[in-house]
């Protein structure tokens, strides 16, 4: 090993800036997974009737399913008794209504992460919605959103402010039955973001989730819908942190988008969850489901995805193209180091005719980590003329490190052109030499060496985000390379 | 400015360097010329600081400092830079992004603010008519794409704009073109200063008529077998290199 590697080597072990635990009172289900937990989830969230009954025939559901296996990672079977499936900062009433109602500890936590909710001194152009283990806790900018006629809330209050949009679109891109993940997610979700953008309205704002996982011993599931109406358009962005801590925690989310005629959603995500220490000792389980239905002709869904968090991340964020000339965008960078899987990648299923989708993937390993990236590009009988560009390049730091790719490509449709080009590299000793020759330090160089290789999927991010992106990916590889 | 004293070093055990001398003071320029392989790219990396050089005796002294303690980039912020024999191409980074975290490196070392963003477009802007490149060349990524006398002409762009107080050129003369070496030696020309010393590596008389040297050393076999003033190059551009081989160790400057 080069004086350089060993250098860089020593600089690996980064701190992990969010690792501080809200020494706040909470009210907690006691661990455990029962038809009466689902029962008592409901109640206290005031759920009208038939989202109780969902609720139910998706845990009846998990019940007879086995585990996925097939994803490039490993960990210990997870005992879901052990897990609490719900908890909530203790609060006088039904969730707030406006700020000064919010717990000033709350605020702070979120001011530290560097999401102030005071709607003065946030971004202008941000609402946000954060969400604390199991509960929503505050949400900016309703009011003036609701002028526009966009609904932006948490989704155990549009569950009963809206109950007819839910019992309609809830479901209906992810089932219950459609993996493991998604079916317990289903059983038991907790809180998320609800939006709604109707006829023509373009969101004149970013819309943002930031959530939080705070109690020790808890599973977060999250369940955000969203959905734009003909011609609307919306940029919803999500982050997301987590304490250190010695035991994994298990994060199962299910994400639905639909677009509608000429509609376009950009989904944008920096996850940042604790992803253990340098042995792999704690960090998250990030099991997600993620799927966007472009139903409407000429919609548009792109998904941006900024992963360098958790322990382990099982996530596909797919885009179903069934209206015609529909597109689907998946860029994503994924970042792991020391002892950190991810196993990540996406769908795109064209159904319509002239659907065209455009896929970007930045694998980055350090440390021991092992990266995957697993793309499906799947094109029916139906659809005329569809395009897939898929380009899948990996950089590797270090030789410890692995990174695969699984690309899976099913045509039924002659007339389809899809292409897929790959890479493998590695920083070079001759790229870090001349940063360094030109005065940067080997963090510096790293950082900038990285942010080059991934600036295809950073640029795709709304502008105030891109810069947390790219801190995000200097913190995250002060790291080994060889 | 510089005073290399006794210098050895190897690559993988292989001895390269086999006791370098060299003395370069505030405002010269030296030019080193000598056959290929006989050590001239691996002293200005271990001057630059590169991994993979094993100093094996001797030392170098930089503004009175032992400039082989330092990392690289403690060099380059104290002002030592090197134009690369073969510059380095970093996809997805723009070349002005690369030039301002450099300049601003060095400025952080001098304990200065950060580049105010006009004030560095002005300086950039006026350095590249230096060396005439076109202001394309600033969003394109580092080096990318860029042709072999591009490439050359950039790293003097970077030396104009962090303006070094050692030079260390490594055949930047070479790959380019007759205007193309005009424009780059002009280029050179104009940044001699009295604080500013310059060491350049080449194979060509034609350089050294446009930047004229005040020392010129022959390297051969990792030592400096003879050194003179511009006459010497003309020389050796007339009959070779053999004829110094045998010739008694040169003076050092
Ligand atoms: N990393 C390395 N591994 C093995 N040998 C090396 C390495 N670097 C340099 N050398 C050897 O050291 C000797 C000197 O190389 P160097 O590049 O310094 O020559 P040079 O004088 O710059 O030649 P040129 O005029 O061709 O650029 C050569 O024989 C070269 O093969
Ligand atoms: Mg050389």
């Amino acid at each position: 090993m080069t004086d350089q590697s060993q250098q860089l080597e020593s600089i690996t072990q980064r701190e992990y800036k969010a690792g501080f635990v809200t020494d706040i009172e909470a009210e907690s289900l006691p661990p455990g997974l029962s038809e009466d937990v689902i029962r008592e989830i409901s109640r206290i969230k005031g759920e009208p009737e038939f989202m109780l009954e969902w609720r139910l025939k998706a845990y009846r559901h998990w019940l007879t399913m086995d585990t996925p296996e097939w994803a490039h990672v490993h960990y210990p079977e997870i005992d879901y008794q052990q897990i609490s499936y719900y908890s909530a900062p203790k609060k006088k009433d039904d969730g707030p209504k406006s700020l000064d109602e919010v717990d000033p500890e709350l605020l702070r936590t979120y001011e530290k992460l560097g999401v102030p909710l005071d709607e003065r001194a946030r971004l202008a152009g941000v609402a946000v919605d954060a969400v604390f283990d199991s509960v929503s806790v505050a949400s900016t900018f309703q009011d003036k959103l609701a002028e526009e006629g966009i609904i932006f809330m948490p989704i155990s209050q549009a569950v009963k402010e809206h109950p007819e949009l839910v019992e309609k679109y809830l479901g209906s891109v992810v089932p219950y039955k459609d993996n493991y993940y998604a079916a317990l997610n289903s059983a038991v979700f907790s809180d998320g973001s609800f939006v709604y953008i109707p006829k023509g309205v373009r969101c004149p704002m970013e819309l943002s989730t930031y959530f939080r996982i705070n109690a020790a011993n808890t599973g977060q599931f999250e369940r955000t819908l969203i959905i734009a109406d003909d011609d609307a358009y919306v940029s919803y962005l999500e982050g997301c942190t987590a304490p250190m801590r010695d035991e994994n925690q298990l994060h199962a989310a299910v994400v639905e988008l639909v677009a509608l005629d000429r509609a376009e959603i950009k989904y944008s995500t920096v996850q940042n969850w604790y992803p253990g220490d340098e042995n792999g000792k704690g960090g998250i389980y990030n099991f997600v489901t993620k799927r966007a239905a472009c139903r409407g002709e000429s919609s548009k869904v792109s998904w941006t995805q900024v992963e360098t968090g958790s322990a382990i991340t099982w996530k596909y964020p797919s885009v179903v193209l069934q209206g015609d000339n529909s597109i689907g965008e998946f860029y994503s960078v994924a970042v792991t180091n020391n002892m950190q899987q991810a196993d990540t990648g996406t769908k795109m299923i064209h159904l319509g005719k002239n659907t065209s989708s455009t896929i970007i993937s930045k694998g980055i390993s350090a440390g021991r980590s092992q990266n995957a990236y697993r793309g499906l590009v799947r094109v029916g009988p139906n659809a005329e003329n569809a395009r897939n560009y898929t380009e899948c390049d990996s950089l590797l730091m270090g030789d410890k490190c692995g990174a695969h790719t699984f690309p899976y490509i099913e045509v039924k449709n002659p007339t389809a052109k899809v292409e897929h080009e790959a890479s493998t590299s590695k920083i070079s000793e001759d790229q870090l030499f001349y940063c360094k020759q030109r005065g940067l330090d080997a963090e510096d160089a790293v950082s900038m060496i990285v942010n080059g290789f991934c600036k295809q999927v950073i640029r795709e991010l709304p502008m105030e985000f891109a810069v947390e992106a790219q801190n995000l990916l200097g913190l995250s590889l002060e790291g080994s390379v060889g | 400015m510089l005073e290399i004293k006794n210098l050895h070093a190897s690559v993988e055990g292989k001895e390269i360097l086999r006791g370098i001398n060299m003395t370069v003071n505030p405002g010269e320029v030296h030019a080193i010329m000598g056959p290929n392989g006989a050590g001239k790219s691996t002293l200005s990396n271990v001057l630059a600081g590169r991994d993979g050089y094993e100093v094996t005796q001797g030392e170098v002294i930089y503004k009175g400092e032992n400039l082989l303690e330092l990392e690289p980039e403690e060099r380059a912020q104290r002002g030592v830079f090197l134009a690369f024999q073969y510059p380095v191409e970093i996809p997805g980074v723009s070349n002005i992004y690369l030039l301002k975290a450099a300049l601003n490196a060095v400025r952080k070392y001098q304990g200065l603010d950060e580049v105010d963003a006009i004030d560095f477009l002005n300086l950039v802007r006026d350095r590249m008519k230096l060396v005439k490149m076109d202001e394309q060349f600033l969003h394109r990524n580092v080096n990318e794409g860029f042709s072999g006398g591009e490439k050359k002409r950039n790293e003097i762009l970077q030396m104009a704009v962090l303006e070094p107080a050692l030079a260390i050129l490594d055949e930047t003369d070479s790959g380019l073109d007759i205007d193309a070496l005009r424009v780059v030696a002009e280029g050179v020309s104009a940044l001699r200063a009295e604080d500013r010393s310059i060491v350049m590596i080449t194979h060509y008389q034609r350089l050294l008529d446009h930047i004229v040297p005040d020392f010129v050393h022959v390297l051969s076999e990792g030592k400096i077998v003879k050194s003179g003033d511009k006459e010497l190059a003309k020389e050796l551009e007339k009959s070779g290199y053999s004829w110094v081989h045998d010739a008694p160790e040169g003076q050092t400057a």
